[in-house]
């Protein structure tokens, strides 16, 4: 049944997003910290048990994988509702904070690879 | 005429589907025939977004882009923290921890390294750029990881929706940067095979960005550099607006 896999999802939503106001409560942030990643994590150990256990049917999955491929479409809508105009205002600083760091983070790439286990393909 | 604005008024959510669907085909096209797939759809689809929010915030002088559009306020429900958060943890479903293990410790490395590289380096150009506050360089920061690190740890932080949408321009630099630049530096980077997938996967992070990079440099690492990409985000949820804020706030 298709419900039980958007059940599932929002019961790891839910579990998440209560560790992540706790969390937040807990280090004196007045907001949700890691709702989202905890609850991610949630759904990767729920999915890889209930896979084990055999739990999960392909009608189960679509429920989830529904919402898998609703995200670019939700990001979309939420890069529609921010407030643009301001922050053009100081564009220089998107491009540069935007590309410095991943450019740094490329380069090191190949100093990571040499550590890998060697490739079997 | 009226009947229709109060129609939509009643229907907004729907409505948005509606306008989003056709945001992401129109990017569809202009990403197979004006880009020949270099930028992917859902970069310019998000550039888009950002486009008609500027519109919005222009002709309204809101702060909730083109939702403060009456017509449009359904996007605003669509785009908003529940819905997003809620597709966002979907998107775990493609990752397993048991693969992700066999990989080795570089893939599980290269997630904290991209991570943290992104943030502090992203902290350190904004602090050179001169923002001074914690929360501020944090969400900007934690927008140097992928376009939903910056405004989930901007929310939590409770950064100024300007900073927010600064935070997510960042990451869509980034995402549009590594999808077009990819297939041109693999060579250099070594980038021809699984575990190099993987780690390029989890030190780069950002999904659309990653994905479309793959897809256009060998279609068959695709899988690999999603599974730790797949991390990336949730991850950078996690630890950007908690530990990484909280080391921050003690250097400053």
């Amino acid at each position: 049944m298709v419900i039980y896999g958007v059940g599932l999802l929002s019961f790891c939503y839910l579990v998440g997003q209560i560790l992540g106001e706790l969390l937040g409560k807990y280090i004196g942030v007045e907001a949700n910290v890691g709702g989202v990643g905890f609850a991610m994590l949630m759904l990767i150990l729920i999915n890889d048990w209930f896979e084990k256990k055999g739990f999960l049917s392909e009608k189960m999955i679509s429920g989830i994988s529904f919402w898998n491929q609703m995200y670019i479409p939700i990001i979309v809508a939420m890069a529609a509702t921010q407030n643009v105009k301001v922050a053009l205002s100081s564009g220089l600083i998107a491009v540069l904070v935007g590309l410095i760091p991943v450019i740094i983070c490329l380069a090191a790439i190949p100093f990571l690879s040499k550590f890998s286990p060697k490739n079997n393909n | 005429m009226e009947v229709i604005l109060k129609f939509i008024d009643k229907n907004g959510l729907i409505f948005a589907f509606f306008v989003i669907g056709i945001i992401i085909y129109v990017s569809e096209i202009i990403s197979k025939k004006l880009t020949k797939n270099t930028v992917p759809s859902p970069a310019i689809a998000i550039i888009f977004g950002l486009a008609i929010a500027y519109f919005g915030g222009d002709i309204t002088g809101g702060q909730k882009g083109i939702a403060d559009v009456k017509l449009f306020a359904g996007i605003g429900q669509m785009g908003g923290s529940m819905f997003r958060d809620f597709a966002i943890v979907s998107t775990a479903l493609g990752a397993s921890l048991y693969v992700i293990m066999r990989a080795g410790w570089p893939a599980i490395l290269s997630l904290f390294i991209g991570i943290s590289f992104s943030f502090f380096f992203g902290v350190i150009i904004a602090r050179l750029y001169g923002y001074t506050d914690a929360i501020s360089l944090a969400t900007l920061g934690a927008g140097a990881c992928t376009y939903i690190v910056g405004p989930v740890t901007g929310a939590a932080l409770g950064a100024s929706s300007d900073l927010i949408a600064l935070s997510i321009a960042t990451g869509v630099v980034k995402a549009v940067f590594v999808a077009i630049s990819t297939p041109f530096i693999a060579k250099y980077i070594g980038l021809n095979n699984p575990n190099t997938a993987m780690i390029f996967g989890g030190i780069i992070g950002t999904n659309a960005g990653v994905m479309a990079g793959l897809a256009a440099t060998d279609p068959k690492l695709v899988p690999y550099g999603a599974l730790t990409a797949t991390f990336y985000t949730g991850l950078g949820c996690l630890v950007c607006p908690s530990l990484f804020y909280l080391i921050l706030n003690s250097i400053l």
